[in-house]
């Protein structure tokens, strides 16, 4: 691959940090430190030998469980931490959004912020003068921008910070968990933003534990864990095996394997797809080897090129889930209008419990199944479209 | 920190914010607003005054009102800068850890708002100047050169102490404790012709500092010639150029060990 291609190539990055031991950064316990012959500080390692690259137009996830080591990544390539050691080469200019409204000051009016916030994202203040009026409106905060931001409610504040953060025209945008702040209606505008920047090709990184964001947007993506990277390159393999972290350490994980995996207190029997011309009808049966909580019955459907085309849950279909007793077994049954495209599809279906994190068990090919429809069409769904001639 | 990064668009729109920002949190909200900036320094003069100008006269010069006052104005820019500066990198902790810039344009900043306090604070000694029928003479144009010295080495320490602080928090309060040493040791409150009929010796150390030697100079070029400036208490040119090498040095030093170390304010702060 030419050099041209690559927007961030990350070479052996080692980052250490020294933790003092005493809390105290004081004169007085470095000397204290220095007659006791003892460091004072432990050696912490949230870094250790991480390569990767990124390339233009990427959409790229970086994944990991808290403490991974993957805010230290994206603030160690955003340059605000200087590796130890190894090397990272930026192509272009890099817009880092850590927190929205970096500099955002309680006692400045919403305007003062704005430009303060502004100057901080690289804007001149003529830049920021043109474009003012549509942060404000954007926003919705037309009647607030001469009040103290120490007067806004949380929300407004989130609004404002990101109408400006929306501006960055850099080449390169690092965003870290922007999207776990704001209500529905913000969240929607995060949403249709990403869709945006996947749609112009723009070069994203986004840091996230949300595997549905890290499914819908990201072409590629990589898993740290202890400062490593686990996992790299195929953002289903990357999501699948972040939910793997989350498995209890009992014996039964040790089957797991590319297919199925989970804790084993369900097992997934008699996966069923009765497609038609109108209708697919999926129905799976859900045996449970241990008492459990209401469950969470969900499936995943892929085309051939591995893309997940969509899915379906008791929590999406706000469907309520009864406790199951141990070896009782529980069928679900879906049913949704035929609008895939002609072609092959494979069927996942899982079982976990309600807040989505521990899997009781996960089930790649559960079924195949073939779609055949009079045209071919090149898009992935292919849903029966009313044409008027007016 | 090449010098055109330092001049580069975006690094002088940010200062500008920043500077700007500074000012209008200072007094925010206070009565007086930005009244302060010149009641502050009005009411150390006017406790000054009353003590050393009327109670206990410490020698006899010609407008020692304006004497005191311009010696206080310079003297508060100092301090201001480098307490500031010094506290500058730890107070702006939150942007450091967020975004990367330049750290120095935070330095710069602050150390720019002393400035145009002292501007302000100037314009008083002006007023005042007027008032006692000071003669304003050709060598007031050395003025600005003088403020340009003090504010280099104002500068060179706020880079070394505002890194120095992130690793020791100390460095405060040895500053604070330095600051007041020094207040004294500076020719401020009283004529240096004090200093001299006890020891031309003492005198003579006294007039290495910088911050001494601005202070000096400055009064002799605004006020009245009377002021006793190091070319008058060295024999020898080489000791006059004594306080510049200081400044030159200090700021250098102070430039590269804040380089040194900027890399890693966003973890240590």
């Amino acid at each position: 691959m030419s050099n041209e291609e690559i927007a961030i190539s990350v070479n052996n990055v080692v980052k250490s940090f020294r933790i003092p031991l005493e809390g105290s950064s004081g004169l007085k316990q470095k000397l204290i430190n220095r007659i006791k012959g003892r460091h004072g500080y432990r050696d912490f390692k949230p870094l250790n030998d991480i390569s990767f690259q990124i390339n233009k137009g990427d959409f790229f996830g970086i994944v990991g469980r808290n403490g991974s080591g993957k805010s230290t990544l994206l603030k160690t390539i955003a340059g605000i931490y200087s590796p130890n050691s190894g090397s990272i080469k930026v192509n272009g200019t890099l817009v880092p959004f850590i927190e929205l409204g970096v500099g955002f000051n309680p006692e400045l009016t919403g305007r003062e912020n704005v430009y303060l916030n502004g100057a901080l994202l690289g804007f001149s203040r003529s830049e920021i003068t043109a474009m003012y009026d549509d942060i404000v409106s954007f926003a919705e905060l037309d009647d607030f921008m001469d009040e103290r931001l120490k007067n806004y409610s949380s929300g407004m504040q989130v609004r404002l910070a990101f109408s400006i953060a929306i501006r960055a025209e850099s080449d390169i945008l690092v965003l870290d968990e922007v999207l776990a702040v704001g209500d529905a209606d913000f969240q929607r505008k995060c949403y249709e933003y990403f869709m945006s920047l996947k749609n112009n090709k723009r070069t994203v990184v986004l840091v996230t534990h949300d595997m549905s964001a890290v499914r819908q947007y990201c072409n590629r993506a990589i898993l740290i864990e202890n400062g490593e990277i686990l996992k790299a390159g195929h953002v289903e393999e990357v999501a699948q095996e972040y939910q793997k972290l989350f498995l209890h350490n009992d014996e039964s994980s040790q089957n797991a394997d590319d297919d199925s995996w989970g804790d084993g207190g369900v097992e997934i029997k008699n996966v069923k797809v009765k497609p038609n011309n109108d209708t697919i009808r999926i129905s799976a049966t859900f045996k449970a080897t241990k008492d459990i909580e209401p469950p969470v019955y969900g499936f995943t459907l892929f085309n051939k090129s591995g893309t997940d085309v969509l899915e379906g849950n008791t929590i999406k279909e706000r469907t309520k889930t009864a406790p199951v007793s141990k070896n009782d077994s529980v069928t679900i049954e879906w049913e949704f209008p035929n609008i895939l495209a002609d072609g092959t599809y494979t069927l996942s279906v899982a079982c976990c419990d309600e807040s989505v994190t521990n899997y009781y068990q996960w089930l790649n090919n559960a079924a195949e199944f073939k779609i055949t429809k009079d045209e071919r069409t090149s898009g992935i769904v292919d849903p029966k479209i009313e044409v008027t001639i007016k | 920190m090449k010098l055109s990064n330092i001049f580069s668009k975006r690094n002088r729109v940010l200062l500008r914010e920043l500077v700007v920002t500074d000012f209008k949190l200072r007094y925010q909200g206070s009565v007086l607003g930005y009244a302060w900036s010149l009641l502050k320094p009005l009411f150390l003069f006017a406790i000054m005054y009353v003590v050393f100008g009327v109670l206990v006269r410490l020698g006899t010069i010609e407008h020692y009102a304006v004497y005191l006052l311009l010696g206080i104005v310079l003297w508060t820019f100092f301090s201001e800068a480098t307490n500031q500066g010094m506290n500058s990198i730890l107070a702006r902790g939150d942007i450091i850890r967020k975004i990367n810039f330049p750290k120095y344009i935070i330095v710069i900043s602050t150390t720019i708002s002393a400035l145009v306090n002292l501007t302000l604070n100037l314009v008083i000694v002006a007023v005042l100047m007027a008032f006692n029928g000071v003669d304003l003479h050709i060598s007031a144009l050395l003025l600005p050169l003088y403020i340009i010295e003090l504010y280099v080495f104002a500068l060179g320490l706020s880079l070394f102490l505002s890194a120095l602080n992130i690793k020791y928090r100390d460095t405060g309060h040895i500053w604070e404790i330095i600051m007041q040493a020094a207040f004294y040791a500076t020719p401020i409150i009283y004529p240096l012709a004090v200093v001299i009929e006890k020891s031309q010796i003492a005198a003579q150390v006294l007039m290495l500092n910088p911050v001494a030697q601005v202070i000096q100079d400055a009064r002799h070029a605004l006020i009245t010639e009377e002021t006793i400036t190091p070319g008058q208490l060295f024999s020898n040119p080489l000791f006059v150029l004594i306080p510049f090498v200081i400044v030159i040095t200090t700021f250098i030093v102070g430039a590269v060990y804040f380089k040194k170390n900027s890399r890693f304010f966003a973890e240590n702060i």
